[in-house]
C-alpha cells in the first residue's frame, strides 16, 4: 500500500460558457471583448479532476492535494470564492493571462515551474491531474508537457477512472474511440492523469471545508508570482467563434426520440 | 423541507451576514477596516485566540450577479473610498449629463387618462415653441432633489464585484457566493445565527444521494442583507412584527438590458436619462451610458399600475422602440437582461432595524429614499453605520443586544442625514395609489416642500388589489371575448399580456434577433439563469385552493421569467425554476388574503440557490 499521495491538479478559470464570448484584436495579442466583466468558472474539466482528486485523497490516508492555478489574481480571487467549499485543497496561484490566446508551451513552463517550487513536494508520490483538455485555453497538450517538464512519463489522456489496486498499483481507464475503454495499470505514481469527466457529481458546498481553505488562500494569493507569457515568436492572423444557428422552442411533453429525431432533423437541414 | 430532527453540523462564528450588495458592502469594509486597525487588539468569542470570525453568505453562484445599473449620487461610497478612481471599476463612470424626458404616445395604444391625455395634446400642439421632438418633451430643468450631480453611473454586478475584491484582498471578513441562507435561527426570542438551505434534495426538498442538510451557523450577530424580498428579513418580520403604522404596500419590478450600443450612437459615457409617460403613463424609464459604447437601460413597472396583465418584457420592447430612444438603440445588441423588485414603500416600509442578536441593512431595512430614487448609496451608509456601531460594542465588549444594537446602530441612524431625508420622502410615491397626475403631483410637492405636503394615498394595497380583466378592459373588449381570449390564452399558451396588448393596439414586437428577442431568448441570452441540481424549488405554493380560486393569477402574469405558467387547465401556476431570476414579484403582487403579521399569501419565495448569472448586469 501507498503512504499517500502528493495530488497536485493543475486547473484554473475560464469564462462562463454560458457567456456571450467574443474575440477582439487589441495589443499583442486578441483578447475577449470585455473579458474583465465576464464571470468565470473553473474549467470544467479541471473540476471533474479536483473532485476526483479529493476523493482519493479522502480514501488514501496520507495524501494531499493541491490546486496550481495560472489566471488573472483577481479573478483568481473570486474564483477560489466559489470553488473552496467544495473540496479541501491549498491553493498555489501563479498571475497571469487564463484567456484562450496564450501558448500551451509557455503555459506549461509556467506550471511546471510553480509545481517545482511547492514545498514539501514529494514528487516520488506525485499524481499530476488536470483536465485532457482546458475549455478556453490548449488543444489537450499542456498537461502532457508539464508532466514532461516533470521527468514523469507515465502519462494517460482522457481518464474516467482511477482505481488503487491492493498491491499499490493503479488502474487506469481512458477514453479511447468507439465508446471504449483502454484500461492500463502502472506500478503506482508518479504519473499524469488527464481527466474526462471522471464519474463525480460537484460537491455540494461545506462551510467548513471553505473557511479552512481560505487560511491559506489568501496568502498564496498575496504570493502570487507573475508568469511571463510574452507570446514571443506566435503570431496571430485570425481567430473568430465557430458560427452559430439559433432556434428557441420551449417543449415539455416530447420523447427522448421525439426530440432526437427533431435535432437530427434540424442538424441536415 | 427543513426537518428539525435532521442531525446538522454546526459552526461558529462571530459575526454572520446574510447577502452581499451595496448595503452589506458598506458594512463589511467598513468592519474590515475597523477589524485591520485593531491590528489583533480585538478577539473572537467563537474561536478564542483568533480575530473575530466575519463571513457572509451570498444566494447568487457569483458576487454581484442580477442586479442592475444604476445611477447614484455615490456620496457615501465616496466617504468610503476618498481616492476613488471610476476607472478602476468596470462600467462606472461619473455623470456627465442628465435628463429627465415625457414620453409621448406613439402607438395610441397607451392607457391614458383625460389629464394625460390633455398635457399630451398640449405638448403637440405646442411642438414649435417647446422642446418636442421625437415624440418627447425634455424637461428644461430637473428638480434639485431628483438630480444625481457629481454622481456616478455604476453595473451593481461590477461594482459588487470590485467591492469584493477590496474585502478579500484585506483578508479581515470571508465571502461565500452560491450559499443560500434558509431561515434564522431563533431562540429565546433572539436570533442566534443562520441555517444555511439543505443540499442534495428533490425539487420538493426531499433528500436524496448526496444529501447533506444545511449546516447551523451560530453567531453572536446575525446582519441581515438580503433586499427587499429576502426570505430572512420576511421571516423575522413573521415572527417580531414590523412597527405600527408601517407597510410595505409600494412595489415595482425594474427590468433592464444591458445593450452594446450602435457604432454611430452618439450618447457620451454617462449620460442619464430618465423617462416617464411611456408605454403606459405610470411606467418610468431609464438609460445610462456607460463607458465604450454600453449601456444600461430598462423600465420600473409599479404596483400602482392597475393592470391584471402588468409583466414587464412587452412593455420594456415597446418603450426601447419609442422614437426618442430608439434612434439612439437602433442596431443595438443585448449583452445582458435581468429584473428585480424594488421595495417603493421606502420608511413607510421600515422593519425593527435591530433586535437581541440581529440587525438590519439595506433596501429590506427600507432605506431607499423614494423622492429622490436612490437606494444604493442610501443601502451603503446604514451598512456603515451599523459597522460603526458594531465595531464600537466589539471594542468596549458590549453583547449585541437589542439595547446596545439600538444605541449603536439605531440611534447613529436616526441621528443621520440619511434618516432626515427619508422622513422628507415618506409619503412620496403614495399619490401614485391613486393615479399618475396624483402621484406625480403629490412627488412634486413633497421634494418641493421638503416633505411638508404631499397627495394623499388612501388605503388600497395597489400591490395586489388589481382589476379583474372584464373591469380592466370595460368598453375595450366585451366580456365575452375576454373569456374567449383567456381560454385561448390558455391553450396556445401564449402569455396573457401579449393577447391583450395585442388585441388593444400595441403592434407585434419586429424582432430582429439582436436587441428585440422572444423572452425566452432574453432569459438564453442576456439572462444567463442558472439553477443547480441539488436544491429544493425556492418558489412554494402555500395554499393551492387558493391559487385555484384566483381570478387573476397575478403571478404568472408578473413573473420576470416566464418561470410561471397555468397548468392544462388553466386553474393552478406551476413553477420551472429554470427560469426564475429569484424577483419575488410573485410574492407581493399575489392577492391572497395574508394572514395578520404575515407579507405574503398563496405563494412565497424561499431560499434558493441560482438565479441570474451575468455580472454585466
Amino acid at each position: 500500500m501507498t503512504d499517500g499521495f502528493h495530488i497536485v491538479v493543475c486547473g484554473s478559470l475560464v469564462p462562463d460558457p454560458i457567456q456571450t464570448l467574443e474575440p477582439v484584436s487589441g495589443g499583442e495579442r486578441p483578447a475577449l471583448k470585455n473579458e474583465a466583466m465576464l464571470p468565470s468558472v473553473l474549467d470544467p474539466w479541471a473540476a471533474c479532476a479536483l473532485y476526483e482528486a479529493a476523493r482519493l485523497a479522502a480514501n488514501t490516508p496520507g495524501s494531499k492535494v493541491w490546486l496550481v492555478s495560472l489566471g488573472p489574481k483577481a479573478q483568481l480571487q473570486q474564483l477560489m470564492m466559489k470553488v473552496a467549499q467544495k473540496t479541501p485543497f491549498e491553493l498555489v496561484a501563479v498571475d497571469g493571462s487564463a484567456s484562450g490566446f496564450t501558448d500551451s508551451f509557455e503555459v506549461a513552463e509556467a506550471l511546471s515551474s510553480a509545481i517545482e517550487g511547492i514545498s514539501g513536494l514529494d514528487r516520488s508520490r506525485l499524481l499530476l491531474f488536470g483536465g485532457c483538455a482546458s475549455a478556453s485555453r490548449d488543444a489537450g497538450v499542456t498537461l502532457q508537457m508539464v508532466g514532461e517538464r516533470l521527468g514523469i512519463h507515465d502519462q494517460f489522456l482522457g481518464v474516467d477512472e482511477l482505481t488503487v489496486q491492493d498491491d499499490g498499483s493503479i488502474r487506469l481507464l481512458e477514453r479511447v474511440e468507439g465508446g471504449r475503454y483502454l484500461a492500463s495499470v502502472c506500478e503506482g505514481a508518479p504519473l499524469v492523469a488527464a481527466w474526462a469527466t471522471g464519474s463525480l457529481p460537484e460537491p455540494p458546498n461545506s462551510p467548513q471545508v471553505g473557511m479552512q481553505n481560505m487560511r491559506t488562500i489568501m496568502p498564496a494569493l498575496a504570493q502570487a508570482k507573475p508568469a511571463p507569457l510574452g507570446g514571443e515568436g506566435t503570431t496571430w492572423l485570425e481567430v473568430e467563434v465557430p458560427k452559430q444557428r439559433r432556434e428557441t422552442r420551449i417543449v415539455k411533453d416530447s420523447s427522448a426520440d421525439e426530440i432526437a429525431q427533431e435535432i437530427v432533423t434540424w442538424i441536415k437541414g | 423541507m427543513h426537518d428539525n430532527t435532521v442531525e446538522r453540523q454546526r459552526l461558529e462564528v462571530d459575526i454572520a451576514c446574510v447577502g452581499f450588495g451595496p448595503a452589506s458592502g458598506g458594512f463589511l469594509t467598513t468592519l474590515s477596516r475597523g477589524l485591520a486597525e485593531a491590528q489583533g487588539e480585538l478577539e473572537s468569542g467563537a474561536m478564542p485566540g483568533m480575530p473575530p470570525q466575519v463571513v457572509c453568505y451570498e444566494r447568487a453562484d457569483d458576487l454581484g450577479s442580477g442586479v442592475s445599473g444604476v445611477v447614484t449620487p455615490a456620496t457615501a461610497i465616496r466617504e468610503t473610498y476618498p481616492d476613488l478612481d471610476p476607472a478602476a471599476i468596470p462600467m462606472a463612470v461619473p455623470v456627465t449629463s442628465e435628463k429627465v424626458v415625457y414620453l409621448l404616445d406613439p402607438i395610441g395604444a397607451s392607457r391614458r387618462g383625460f389629464a394625460v391625455r390633455c398635457a399630451d395634446a398640449m405638448l403637440r400642439g405646442l411642438r414649435f415653441m417647446l422642446p418636442v421632438r421625437d415624440q418627447a418633451f425634455a424637461l428644461p430643468f430637473i428638480p434639485k432633489f431628483l438630480r444625481k450631480d457629481d454622481g456616478l453611473v455604476l453595473g451593481m454586478g461590477q461594482f459588487n464585484q470590485w467591492v469584493a475584491g477590496q474585502l478579500m484582498a484585506e483578508a479581515q471578513v470571508q465571502l461565500w457566493p452560491g450559499t443560500p441562507v434558509a431561515e434564522p435561527l431563533i431562540e429565546d426570542d433572539a436570533v442566534v445565527g443562520v441555517r444555511l438551505v439543505d443540499q442534495g434534495t428533490d425539487l420538493a426538498g426531499e433528500p436524496e444521494a448526496g444529501f447533506l442538510p444545511g449546516m447551523d451557523i451560530k453567531a453572536a450577530l446575525t446582519v441581515v442583507a438580503d433586499g427587499p424580498v429576502g426570505p430572512i428579513g420576511r421571516k423575522l418580520d413573521e415572527r417580531f412584527g414590523i412597527p405600527e403604522g408601517h407597510a410595505r404596500h409600494d412595489w415595482a419590478v425594474g427590468m433592464k438590458v444591458v445593450v452594446d450600443l450602435p457604432e454611430d450612437c452618439a450618447l457620451e459615457p454617462g449620460t442619464v436619462l430618465h423617462t416617464m409617460g411611456y408605454p403606459e403613463p405610470e411606467i418610468f424609464g431609464f438609460l445610462y451610458v456607460h463607458e465604450a459604447g454600453l449601456a444600461s437601460l430598462g423600465i420600473f413597472v409599479p404596483s400602482s399600475l392597475d393592470s391584471p396583465v402588468r409583466g414587464s418584457y412587452r412593455y420594456l420592447q415597446h418603450w426601447m422602440q419609442h422614437p426618442y430612444l430608439w434612434r439612439h438603440l437602433k442596431g443595438g445588441r443585448l449583452r445582458s437582461w435581468g429584473a428585480k423588485s424594488l421595495q417603493e414603500s421606502g420608511r413607510q416600509g421600515e422593519p425593527h432595524l435591530c433586535g437581541d442578536g440581529y440587525a438590519r441593512i439595506g433596501e429590506g431595512s427600507g432605506s431607499t429614499n423614494v423622492l429622490t430614487n436612490s437606494g444604493v448609496d442610501e443601502a451603503w451608509t446604514t451598512g456603515v453605520q451599523l459597522a460603526e456601531g458594531v465595531l464600537e460594542l466589539l471594542k468596549s465588549k458590549q453583547p449585541f443586544t437589542r439595547d446596545n444594537l439600538e444605541q449603536a446602530y439605531v440611534h447613529r441612524r436616526r441621528e443621520s442625514a440619511l434618516d432626515k431625508e427619508s422622513r422628507v420622502a415618506a409619503k412620496a410615491r403614495v399619490g401614485f395609489r391613486r393615479g399618475f397626475v396624483r402621484g406625480l403631483v403629490g412627488m412634486g410637492l413633497t421634494g418641493v416642500t421638503r416633505g411638508k405636503l404631499g397627495a394623499p394615498g388612501g388605503h388600497k394595497t395597489k400591490s395586489r388589489e388589481v382589476k379583474s380583466l372584464a373591469e380592466h378592459y370595460k368598453g375595450a373588449i366585451p366580456a365575452a371575448e375576454i373569456e374567449r381570449m383567456e381560454a385561448e390564452a390558455s391553450t396556445s399558451q401564449r402569455p396573457l399580456q401579449d393577447v391583450y396588448m395585442d388585441r388593444v393596439g400595441w403592434p407585434s414586437i419586429p424582432f430582429d434577433g439582436e436587441l428585440l428577442v422572444s423572452h425566452q431568448d432574453a432569459l438564453l441570452l442576456g439572462g444567463k439563469v442558472q439553477a443547480p441540481p441539488g436544491y429544493a424549488n425556492h418558489v412554494v405554493f402555500l395554499a393551492p385552493a387558493e391559487c385555484e380560486a384566483c381570478e387573476t393569477h397575478l403571478c404568472v402574469n408578473i413573473c420576470s421569467g416566464q418561470a410561471l405558467t397555468l397548468d392544462g387547465d388553466g386553474r393552478i401556476p406551476v413553477f420551472d425554476r429554470e427560469k426564475c431570476v429569484h424577483c419575488g414579484a410573485c410574492q407581493w403582487s399575489c392577492p391572497a388574503p395574508r394572514e395578520p403579521g404575515r407579507d405574503v399569501g398563496a405563494i412565497a419565495l424561499q431560499a434558493g440557490a441560482g438565479g441570474l448569472h451575468s455580472a454585466e448586469n
